[in-house]
């Protein structure tokens, strides 16, 4: 028996209103073409980050360090797409 | 940060009469405007910026609900409005279904903080069945308000 992939990353938010709806959405759409579970913690808290709801909850500020935490067999992959977004800013089109 | 802390009591909409999201954007910032809590001056270019908004991506977050809003310099701190709509607004929500819950927010540019803490507070108190179920069947705004209270309080269970 193989053990569950399971991986983390530490990513800091560049956002300067925060993690706010546009972002937050576009974490969740990201992480739900994923099968693995997929939490994000922030200091003491954890929550889904295939939610909405769980993750607007984090309010996380400009600055905020979050650790990505997934689980399943394409958790690397998972983190590998959901760092990128915040490697890139959340920017979706490439400038023209 | 409470919810009864920034939601403007006398713009409560219990029943909306929207299809679109157009009308239910309209309806809302007419209610805020009605209210006193934005001027009637900026009520067409605060619609327009929540429009705008929505074209990024809609505010549509799921389970019947949706967060439209935007920052505007005309209000020198967060108001927002609740709007029940029973017949459902088509919102191009993330899930697809229509929205039944609106929280409609106006914050000031230079407050991105009051923002996120505001939807944190909305979002922690959606996520409470209770507190959904609850306000999908309030019918005049004095109920809305009472459960806000209530959830304010914690005392939703």
């Amino acid at each position: 028996m193989n053990p569950i992939p399971t991986c983390t990353r530490e990513v800091v938010v560049k956002l300067e209103n925060g993690l706010h709806l546009g972002p937050s959405s576009q974490i969740v759409q990201l992480a739900q073409k994923f099968s693995c579970e997929f939490m994000i913690r922030k200091g003491e808290r954890k929550v889904d980050g295939k939610s909405m709801l769980d993750l607007l909850t984090l309010a996380a500020e400009n600055g905020a360090v979050l650790v990505l935490e997934a689980r399943g067999a394409d958790a690397e992959d998972a983190l590998q797409a959901i760092a990128a977004l915040f490697e890139r800013n959340f920017v979706t089109d490439p400038p023209a | 940060m409470k919810l009864s802390d920034f939601v403007v009591r006398e713009a409560i909409v219990t029943d909306l009469k929207a299809g679109t999201k157009e009308e239910a954007i309209r309806g809302m910032v007419e209610s805020l405007a009605r209210s006193g809590s934005i001027k009637s001056a900026d009520q067409e270019g605060i619609i327009a910026a929540i429009l705008k908004r929505e074209e990024l991506g809609s505010t549509g977050i799921g389970k019947g609900v949706a967060v439209p809003h935007t920052k505007h310099p005309s209000v020198d701190k967060l108001v927002a409005t609740i709007a029940l709509s029973r017949d459902g607004v088509e919102f191009a929500s993330l899930d697809g279904d229509s929205v039944h819950i609106l929280f409609l927010l106006v914050s000031p540019p230079d407050r991105p903080g009051d923002h996120l803490r505001a939807l944190e507070n909305i979002s922690r108190h959606l996520r409470n069945d209770n507190f959904c179920n609850f306000l999908k069947q309030a019918v005049s705004a004095q109920a809305v308000i009472d459960l806000l209270e209530e959830a304010d309080n914690n005392q939703l269970g």
